[in-house]
């Protein structure tokens, strides 16, 4: 089977737009990309549209009467925090079939501030502070405390992360944030469900990305001078693990991903350049260096000590920034790592530019669980 | 229409807390006969080994240990904070999440692995919207 190609990809910068609607905002990103990949809309023969709370209205259509009700099918993709790359997936794979050799997929999201967390009771009496907590900070602390009661990882260790992503994302225009938090700002910050602070919280922006998907005979008729080729694409649900209902298990769907997105590829983790990964929370970053087999497993706090993960190092992991840093509009973020990863390998990414960049990993988990996992490969 | 009327006695804050006609509250498993695996509220299959109708009632054990935890400093509006987000690894099988009390909410008192005691008491005062009262389960130290 031919090998299927990234075209044209970009993100607007991420940020707070309440007087955009959620189509103008998707709509932005698919006009960048469709010129980043210099082709029309009226070229595109298939639309998949990731975006989670306005699921039900229709958005990937609301995105073509902005800029051009061509007729093509659309498909609304929802699928938690995997919800763009669900979207990049389900078009990817209409071109492997070879369905179509011309696919574009957006990932857009309008958040509103504050806390995310499960929804109140729907009879007797609300549950939060009651049988402990369903809020998202509280749900990452835990399993990253779990990671603490394995292997002694550290307060200190979890907002190293902060630190980091932080760091990287003032190297990035388009990122929420461009401001360095030094160790001891982060971990003196507002403390929201220990040991997550404030700034080991992902910050709730909006935001869009977008992406053409190209065959190999339609990438090889318009130029491969600047093509990604989609070396994996896999996405996994949460096996059965014991805890599971109580306590949601984000590494086995994880470590089941990775292990086939290796396989896929042929590749293993010390051929991977770069990773964008999931890093909703600090304490859920250093979940995922183990669970994407960056490190052995309890080597993770070890691995953010050295600085093996951050630019510069062996593996830079979330060099955009980060969902902490860059921000994370939940339907958007899935094709921001994949832009972030392309960006690198076409050697466009500037300052912040993992040098030599041949292959690169993107990760995103959606809670309840989708795992998606990419693999990206330099032409 | 009329005006509805609390129920005697407290109502369960979820379907798998018990409270017997006689006897002392327990919170109940669902355990499948072929695989072992435990749930918190009944089912037809089971989602490890996807038997059908093989999934039994158990009581499950008031005794467990700190398996992970939180400790909650900002949570949604009206929730007082800070309190401690547990979960707890029964003996005998089966994991359930609640509220750690009678212990300071700092990390240094906490230790992973602690012994602790499912106890039943008001949900904190909360009533629905018929005025019923509810009561929980929360999980206390065990020395
Ligand atoms: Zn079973």
């Amino acid at each position: 089977m031919s090998d299927v190609y990234i075209l044209g990809i970009d993100m607007i910068k991420f940020g707070r737009f309440p007087d955009k609607s959620v189509a103008e905002l998707g709509a932005q990103a698919a006009t960048m990309a469709l010129d980043d990949a210099n082709v029309s809309i009226q070229d595109i023969e298939g639309l998949w549209c990731g975006n989670l709370m306005q699921a039900s209205n229709m958005v990937g259509q609301q995105v073509l009467r902005q800029i051009g009700q061509t007729g093509i099918p659309v498909v609304n993709c929802a699928n938690a925090c995997a919800t763009g790359a669900t979207a990049f997936r389900d078009a990817w794979m209409s071109v492997k079939a070879g369905i179509y050799d011309l696919v574009l997929a957006v990932g857009v999201e309008q958040m509103g501030k504050g806390l995310l967390g499960g929804a109140g009771a729907r009879k007797g009496i609300p549950t939060e502070g009651l049988l402990g907590s369903a809020t998202m900070p509280a749900i990452f602390a835990e399993a990253g405390m779990e990671h603490a009661r394995k292997y002694g990882t550290t307060f200190e260790q979890f907002a190293k992360v902060s630190v980091k992503n932080h760091h990287h994302s003032t190297l990035n225009p388009k990122a929420m944030y461009q401001i360095e938090t030094p160790l001891e700002t982060v971990m003196n910050a507002e403390m929201i469900s220990y040991p997550n602070t404030k700034l080991m919280c992902s910050v709730n922006v909006d935001g869009a990305a977008a992406v053409v998907i190209a065959s190999e005979k339609k990438a090889k008729e318009l130029g491969m001078s600047r093509a990604v080729r989609v070396k994996a694409s896999v996405l996994t649900s949460d096996p059965f693990t014991e805890r599971d209902l109580v306590m949601p298990d984000v590494n086995t769907c994880t470590r089941l991903g990775a292990s086939k997105a290796y396989e896929m590829a042929g590749v293993g983790p010390e051929d991977i350049n770069l990773v964008e990964l999931h890093d909703c929370f600090a304490t859920a970053e250093i979940l995922h260096y183990e669970n994407l087999g960056l490190c052995k497993d309890g080597d993770a706090g070890k691995l953010i000590d050295d600085g093996d993960v951050a630019l510069g190092g062996k593996t830079p992991v979330n060099v955009s920034g980060g969902l902490l840093s860059k921000g994370h509009p939940l339907g958007a973020t899935g094709i921001a790592n994949l832009y972030e990863v392309s960006t690198h390998l076409r050697g466009e990414a500037d300052k912040r530019q993992v040098e030599g960049a041949k292959i690169g990993m993107t990760h995103v988990i959606g809670l309840g669980s989708a795992c998606a996992i990419h693999i990206l490969e330099k032409v | 229409m009329a005006e509805a009327t609390p129920a005697a006695g407290p109502l369960p804050v979820v379907d798998f807390l018990k409270i017997p006609e006689a006897g002392d509250p327990y919170l109940e498993g669902h355990r499948c006969k072929k695989c072992s695996a435990m749930y918190l509220g009944a089912r037809e299959i089971c989602a490890k080994c996807s038997v059908r109708g093989e999934i039994e009632p158990v009581k499950l054990s008031n005794q467990g240990e700190l398996y992970s935890f939180s400790i909650v400093y900002r949570s949604f509006p009206g929730i007082d904070t800070p309190y401690i987000s547990a979960i707890v690894d029964l003996d005998g099988g089966g994991t359930v999440k609640g509220n750690l009390v009678d212990i300071e909410p700092d990390p240094n008192n906490i230790q992973f692995g602690m012994p602790v005691e499912v106890v039943y008491r008001d949900a904190l005062g909360r009533k629905d919207k018929e005025g019923n009262s509810y009561l929980s389960y929360f999980f206390k130290p065990r020395s």
